[in-house]
């Protein structure tokens, strides 16, 4: 009878064992990067959390006690703040005022640079990168340094008119109008640059197959361009929102009329006013934040979308 | 169907001329497969046939239409693109009925259009798929279902089988054959690759910096080249090439390597009558080398003693590179041959397969009979 080859059996005892050890090693390397992560996310939540539970919380218990306190049993919580402030301090008024301002803001961005990017990206025409560039350059501009000039042609230009909801003015300083105009123009440079390198790195290929298929250039827009960059959109929306949604600046140079203030400017005069009890701006920050983290939830699934893969070969 | 001309076209990018005074009648029905070099402005003559570049000069005719100023659209025409170009956020079956939807056909036609295309091509099953989930001959698949729906008078194809692998290549381009007589219709066919030109190829065209320099069918290209560039491009593995000196009269007639001299057979004497004492290049294919010790080259056999310097074996012939004299060539013999690297060995050219250049234009001044 054969013998059985003794390093054989071995090497066959062995290799379930060094798999089970290369797994665990594996983990292993990976236990401090997630402990990294997870320390990172709390630290950045804390405030948020904080904020939010201070929110629900009377005003003595504020000020005699750390928010974690409101926690223990039994739950000592309120929605007083949130009644005071949207009904007397005129924070649902700012709430809604801070949509009509964003809303638009952030779709004509949109849609603007879109047309721009693709111009930009697929058409030719003369001083096409020229113009470009200058787009580009104009990213280096600060906001402040605009406020005066812009201020000044808004009171030249200013159009009254009586509109429900919107307020006196059709055009120019305390306008609804005149800050969608703004903010688009301010937007437009850094949209149109994520766009355009965004746009231009779509293969050439799809474009051709494209014509050959029988669109044109608005039906290749529309068609292929569109629901291909969705990632970049969104993410450029979100961007987009963010910054019309917390701007303070503008909305406080441009907007002299208390009854259109969006809520940063509300807040703001809030803390001039009530710096002192400040379970009111728990609540009204809480009430800035809560469309922010809706929009992101809901637009964040494209950003990790690789809705390119499969174009062409990869 | 329609036959495709190039009247005189040439196509330049700023100061770079690609394509360059080009001539091609492509009859009706036919696969012709333009080859060539990387850059060597095939690519650019098929998209302006195309219409996704604008003609620099002549006419392009599709039919007895002229196309010049027709968009890309309107010339009744579908192309598969090397990368495929399949609309990523469509399915497979959004990306065959694309352009039927664009044209506003009724979506009943688009159905049955999309089901007979895809079941010729045997990817029913694939229909509701996006191209992300497909396989590399799969998507090549989807792209030709897409042009094949269209039902084009002339199909395009750039280099599409160069994203395959080796083995999927092979069983496609006789695939591509079969369409092409199953649809009856002109085929343009793009490629660097000269076996796909020689395998699927109803007539080739070979073109080098811009020019056309030869069309003829596979055989007649191999048979007869033109030109050094065509002899050598066409073959696989290419053509050897020596500078010779022809000399001697009549029968004595040879061309002289400097250092060994192979003999002109008698009935190619007449042809190089005018080049008695001057340069030429002459090219001998490797198949037309023998090792005479398992298959003698025939009557017109030239002895030539070489060293052997790298044997490759294929399993069916083995590829011998030789050096006479110092200079290098490769032979392709029967695989029986007992030549080892290192040793010095006889073969035989078979000189009635000779071809010989003019040593300044490259042009053919003697080659095989027709066949």
């Amino acid at each position: 009878m054969a013998r059985r080859n003794p390093s054989t059996a071995a090497v066959a005892a062995r290799s379930p064992l060094t798999v089970a050890l290369q797994t665990g090693r594996r983990l292993a390397a990976r236990v401090p990067l997630h402990l990294a992560l997870i320390g990172l996310m709390v630290l950045w939540s804390i405030p948020t959390i904080a904020l939010l539970v201070s929110s629900f919380r009377e005003a003595t218990a504020i000020a005699s006690s750390g928010w974690w306190n409101a926690i223990k049993e039994p739950l000592d919580i309120t929605v007083d703040n949130y009644q005071r402030v949207l009904e007397k301090q005129g924070m649902a008024r700012a709430f809604f005022n801070s949509i009509i301002i964003t809303v638009p803001s952030t779709v004509l961005v949109i849609l603007v640079a879109a047309w721009a990017a693709y111009a930009f990206a697929w058409m030719k025409f003369p001083a096409r990168n020229l113009l470009f560039l200058l787009m580009v350059a104009l990213l280096v501009v600060p906001v402040q340094m605009t406020l005066i000039p812009v201020l000044r042609l808004y009171t030249n230009l200013t159009i009254d008119a009586e509109l429900p909801i919107l307020g006196g003015r059709i055009f120019g300083t305390s306008s609804f109008v005149g800050m969608w105009v703004a903010h688009t123009a301010y937007g437009l440079p850094f949209a149109i640059y994520l766009l355009r390198n965004f746009f231009g790195s779509l293969p050439r290929d799809l474009f051709e197959s494209a014509y050959l298929d029988g669109a044109s250039d608005l039906g290749v827009f529309f068609r292929i361009v569109l629901p291909l960059s969705m990632p970049a959109i969104s993410a450029l929306a979100i961007f987009q929102f963010l910054w019309v949604w917390n701007d303070l600046l503008v909305a406080l140079i441009l907007l002299g009329d208390p009854d259109l203030a969006p809520m940063t400017l509300k807040i703001s005069n809030l803390v001039s006013s009530f710096g002192t009890n400040y379970q009111v701006l728990t609540s009204a920050a809480f009430i800035s934040m809560a469309l922010p983290l809706v929009i992101f939830f809901a637009l964040q699934r494209y950003f990790v979308q690789g809705i390119l893969a499969g174009a062409v070969k990869g | 169907m329609a036959t495709v001309t190039y009247d005189h076209v040439t196509k330049r990018f700023d100061t770079v001329v690609a394509v360059n005074d080009f001539n091609l009648e492509i009859p009706d029905k036919e696969f012709l497969v333009l080859v060539g070099p990387s850059g060597c402005g095939k690519s650019t003559a098929l998209r302006l046939l195309a219409g996704l570049e604008e003609i620099t000069e002549g006419k392009v005719y599709i039919g007895d239409r002229l196309v010049n100023n027709v968009a890309a659209k309107d010339r009744d025409i579908a192309m598969v693109f090397q990368s495929y170009a399949l609309y990523p956020h469509m399915s497979v079956y959004d990306n065959m009925a694309f352009g039927l939807t664009l044209r506003k056909m009724p979506r009943e036609d688009i159905r049955q259009r999309v089901d007979e295309a895809a079941q010729i091509l045997g990817i029913e099953e694939l229909l509701k798929r996006k191209p992300r989930q497909l396989s590399g001959g799969q998507r090549q698949r989807v792209a030709l279902g897409r042009a094949i729906v269209r039902d084009p008078a002339v199909f395009l194809l750039d280099e599409p089988l160069s994203n395959l692998d080796a083995k999927l290549r092979v069983q496609t381009r006789a695939e591509l054959s079969k369409l092409h007589q199953r649809l009856g219709t002109t085929f343009i066919y793009v490629t660097h690759d000269q076996v796909e030109a020689m395998t699927m190829a109803t007539r080739i065209a070979v073109m080098k910096d811009g020019v056309l320099q030869q069309v003829g069918t596979p055989q007649e290209l191999y048979d007869r080249p033109g030109n050094v560039f065509v002899a050598g491009f066409i073959g696989s593995p290419a053509m050897n090439f020596f500078q010779a000196t022809l000399k001697g009269e009549g029968e004595e007639t040879h061309l002289d390597m400097e250092g060994f001299r192979v003999p002109v057979p008698a009935s190619r004497v007449s042809d190089l009558f005018s080049y008695r004492g001057k340069e030429v290049i002459f090219g001998i294919r490797p198949e037309n080398i023998c090792d005479p010790e398992c298959q003698p080259a025939g009557t017109n056999a030239a002895p030539v003693t070489a060293m052997v310097d790298v044997t490759e074996v294929m399993g069916s012939e083995v590829f011998l590179h030789l050096v006479a004299d110092g200079k290098p060539f490769l032979a392709r013999v029967d695989p029986r041959t007992s030549a080892r690297p290192g040793q010095e060995i006889r073969v035989e050219f078979d000189m009635a397969r000779m071809y010989v250049f003019d040593a300044e234009t490259e042009q053919a001044v003697s080659r095989g009979e027709k066949r």
